[in-house]
């Protein structure tokens, strides 16, 4: 089927990806099947490249800091939604949390080349919008949103 | 400039991913830092790194990079090296350090 005809005929589409915390040999699997989706919908390849690197950073959050997450995706003809929630720690401070710089990932996180307090600040300058809340040993959700518009 | 010209030029060892020797290389992207590279690198370039696990391929896919170079005689993890069969990303490996290589990158690139 092509989903370009597909996505005329359909005001929205939908997808719903699991992720397991601390599960880095799937990490960027639901950033992977969402890259393809846009290509197939046609979306411009700037907006494309913007939330593969939102969502990538999102997703790895989740895998590197929480228990386990569900990552919602809806795409209609105006954006791109993505929101995150995950079972975890939470974030205690959120605008530390936010610093360039400053994680909180354990050493081999680190080794591995996360962890180094970038993640957060690419999702804010590659995100149209950002929201971010958490609760302190229940979780945090992350909104990510990317209008099809602003090409 | 190809993946293979630089192959050749550098003599690098190719560890997997060869069905992607043909790829265009326009730059070069030097980080261990994984969110640094997601953040900066462009598509189509090389990136070079001591990184040497699966991830590395997962962004290399993502942003649609043309080879990594793992430095100082690093080798690779074997499921990386079936992510890079599957997605075509060459595995590049070197004796030379990240400065080196880069120089002979960024040389080669702007000769």
């Amino acid at each position: 089927m092509d989903l370009s005809q597909c996505f005329n005929n359909y005001f929205a589409m939908h997808f719903k990806y699991e992720i397991q915390g601390g599960d880095f040999t799937n990490a960027g699997q639901a950033s992977s099947q969402v890259k393809q989706v846009l290509k197939q919908l046609n979306v411009d390849p700037k907006l494309i490249k913007r939330v593969v690197v939102c969502l990538y950073e999102a997703e790895v959050n989740v895998v590197a800091h929480a228990w386990s997450g569900v990552i919602d995706v809806e795409v209609n003809t105006e954006r791109i939604q993505i929101v995150l929630a995950d079972k975890g720690p939470g974030i205690p401070d959120i605008s530390l949390a936010m610093q360039k710089g400053f994680s909180t990932a354990s050493p081999q996180v680190r080794e591995m080349g996360f962890g180094a307090g970038m993640g957060l600040p690419n999702i804010e300058s590659n995100a149209d919008e950002f929201r971010i809340n958490s609760k302190v040993n229940e979780g945090t959700t992350v909104e990510i949103m990317v209008y099809l518009s602003q090409a | 400039m190809t993946v293979s010209e630089l192959v050749k030029k550098a003599e690098l060892t190719v560890f997997a991913g060869s069905n992607g020797l043909n790829n265009e290389i326009v730059g070069g992207y030097t980080s261990d830092l994984l969110s640094d590279v997601m953040g900066n690198a462009d598509a189509g370039c090389v990136w070079i790194t001591l990184q040497s696990h699966k991830n590395v391929m997962a962004i290399a896919s993502l942003k649609e990079l043309a080879a990594v170079i793992i430095v100082n005689s690093g080798s690779p993890e074997a499921d990386m090296s079936e992510q890079a069969e599957k997605e075509g990303i060459p595995v590049l490996g070197t004796t030379l350090g990240a400065f080196e290589i880069s120089g002979i990158l960024y040389n080669s690139l702007n000769a």
